[in-house]
């Protein structure tokens, strides 16, 4: 039993005795106008100035139908309009809108382009000096920690040390291994030209573990828990917790900042060093199918090309990129607004600006240590 | 009465090893206003969401304007689903868009393109719900609370509902937004003729709006009629619901805005 059609909204035309008459009926409402507005409008045009129209035989009129009719009268009432008092209601709170309009949203102008690259260069200077002022207020909430022996957030950096460092255990050592068969196939080839089998080892090992381990493993970590922080702690800014913990008196910092920041710092090490030998073992097996270098002898050259200095380097880089990495996912979290647009931009905000600070310190770091593990 | 806009029969919901709803029967009649009303956890949100279909019932079925909700092509329940709007409890308002285009929305979905015609609609919706043309450009998180709900409400109009449907609409908003909220819907219904339904536990927007009032409890539709028939009703729920000291207060209040 399907309810009756509503009767379609139709335009007449009439002209007795000279005087010219739109003749209006049907439901003039969204539901039936939209399918065929394009006609109706058309229509509508061709109504002159001096018509009389006629809307007595207008079964419903909804504020789209009606505004419609405004607008064809050019937003005053025609002369010689026929309106049941039914109507009236809606045509006069049309009359009470005036032709103010809404504002209008500024376009774009020439100077804008200068004006955004000027906004740019303070925003990053915005971000450079809130960046600092987070690492300061993490500092004043960790002395503070100190001196009151307050509660320490322990069991929240346990449980984001197995979230960022043993959860990423998987994804590191595949594509660490992937890498590290690509990068031993390809030196391979090259090296067996020359005869120079043997400084697979070398390339590998110091490549690894100096230089390719660490700013892999930190790639990885600022992808996939970099965002995850910016993204909780941005959530929670939106929701307010992160209100509801400055009101119990508790340091957001303390409480949130801190125990990632810890928890990366620490688990950046074993991860780099897990990263690392993954890549090498991956190179390892590549170099003895391409090679036919024996594992015995890949594992005992290794210490011999590669001074343990590099090691030490290469973890120490490790720590400092995921500390890196932590500090800048909570600082983008911390500025999250609450609305969805902001919480994507600062997400890949984090992303991109944690991979580049990795590869900026990294250029650091290798300036810095250019005379320590090397061999000559 | 075939066109009734809803029509919810023998309506059974479960989560879990829950029962929400044990057969729920309710007939909506055109052009009235229905408050759902039931203790907290009666599942009035959930009953709410399944006439409008953003729930399936486990058993039973729903009809909007006579056709149950999920018959016909996607067209066909494309143009079913337009003929409702819907205010959500926390204005559910696209926060990356700005009010003006949140209001124009819908309306560009359904193929509105030309510009001064949305400009003009946004601005006839935003003045219906009262609020001034220069809050169009405003974000939903530079708006407070009660404007929110007004942008939810215009948007929620945008496409010109016969059935308007409300989650707590007051919930949240001090009492002074709260019964100038009641005013505006009020004023609505009688301008435009929508039928409106409405989830509350403000007894004060229950006395000064519904026409009719739905009891949801245990399951059931306890008793459904006009307010003074509800009143009257021997059952412990409603005697605790509507004869309490706080309740007859509220209640009174209500009626004095009428």
């Amino acid at each position: 039993m399907s309810p009756e059609p509503r009767p379609i909204p139709v335009i007449r035309f009439e002209r007795e005795g000279g005087a010219p008459r739109v003749v209006l009926s049907g439901d003039w409402t969204l539901r039936l106008l939209q399918p065929d507005l394009d006609a109706l409008e058309r229509q509508l045009e061709q109504a002159t100035a001096d018509c009389a129209w006629d809307l007595e035989a207008v079964s419903r009129l909804d504020s789209f139908g009606a505004l419609l009719l405004w607008r064809s009268w050019g937003r005053q009432r025609p002369p010689g309009l026929v309106l049941p008092d039914r109507l009236e209601p809606v045509f006069a709170r049309l009359a009470e809108l005036g032709d103010s309009g809404l504002p209008l949203e500024r376009g774009y102008r020439f100077l804008d382009g200068t004006e955004g690259v000027g906004r740019i260069f303070f925003k990053m200077l915005r971000n450079a000096v809130g960046f600092v002022a987070l690492i300061g207020q993490l500092v004043i909430d960790f002395a503070h920690l100190l001196h009151t022996r307050g509660h320490w957030p322990v069991l929240e950096t346990s449980a984001n040390f197995y979230k960022v460092g043993v959860r990423a255990m998987p994804v590191t050592a595949l594509v660490g291994f992937l890498i590290g068969v690509v990068l031993s196939y390809l030196s391979a080839l090259q090296l067996r030209a020359f005869g120079a089998d043997v400084f697979i080892v070398n390339i590998l090992g110091l490549g690894i573990i100096r230089e390719l381990g660490p700013v892999l493993v930190a790639v990885l970590v600022a992808g996939r828990s970099g965002s995850a922080m910016t993204a909780q702690i941005g959530v929670m800014r939106v929701t307010e917790e992160i209100d509801a913990l400055a009101a119990m008196g508790i340091s957001p910092y303390v409480r949130l900042v801190l125990p990632k920041v810890v928890a990366l710092t620490l688990a950046m090490a074993p991860l780099t060093l897990w990263g690392s030998a993954v890549a090498l073992f991956g190179g390892m097996v590549s170099a003895n199918l391409q090679l036919d270098l024996s594992f015995d002898y890949f594992v005992n050259a290794l210490p011999r090309a590669v001074p343990v200095a590099n090691l030490v380097i290469g973890l120490g880089k490790g720590a400092v990129f995921g500390l890196l990495i932590a500090l800048v996912a909570c600082y983008f979290g911390l500025r999250v607004k609450p609305n969805t647009e902001s919480l994507s931009a600062n997400t890949t905000a984090s992303v991109v600006t944690s991979i580049t600070v990795v590869i900026l310190v990294d250029a650091v770091f290798a300036i810095a240590t250019r005379s320590i593990g090397l061999p000559r | 009465m075939s066109d009734c806009p809803i029509q919810v029969q023998g309506l059974e919901t479960r989560f879990g090893q829950t029962w929400v709803h044990r057969g729920i029967d309710l007939v909506v009649p055109a052009g009235e206003v229905v408050a759902l009303v039931g203790g907290s956890g009666s599942g009035k949100t959930t009953l709410l969401r399944q006439m409008v279909g953003l729930l399936r019932p486990n058993a039973g079925a729903v009809s909007l304007f006579g056709e149950p909700l999920f018959a016909g092509s996607r067209a066909e329940q494309l143009e079913r689903r337009r003929r409702f709007g819907m205010l959500f409890q926390h204005g559910a308002l696209f926060s990356a868009l700005s009010v003006f285009a949140n209001v124009a929305f819908p309306l560009r979905e359904i193929g509105i393109a030309d510009d001064a015609m949305l400009r003009d609609l946004v601005q006839l919706k935003l003045a219906m719900v009262e609020l001034d043309a220069d809050v169009a450009l405003r974000m939903p998180a530079e708006l407070s609370g009660g404007m929110v709900k007004r942008v939810a409400l215009a948007r929620a109009l945008a496409l010109e509902p016969e059935l308007l449907l409300l989650d707590e609409p007051t919930a949240g908003l001090d009492p002074d937004l709260s019964s100038g909220f009641v005013r505006l819907i009020r004023a609505l219904h009688r301008a435009l003729g929508l039928t409106v339904v409405l989830v509350t536990h403000d007894l004060d927007t229950l006395a000064a709006l519904a026409t009719r009032v739905a009891v949801l409890a245990e399951g059931r539709i306890l008793a459904f009629g006009p307010l003074d028939e509800i009143m009257n009703v021997q059952d412990p729920f409603i005697e605790r619901f509507f004869h309490g000291e706080r309740a007859r207060a509220a209640l009174a209040r209500g009626r004095g805005m009428g």
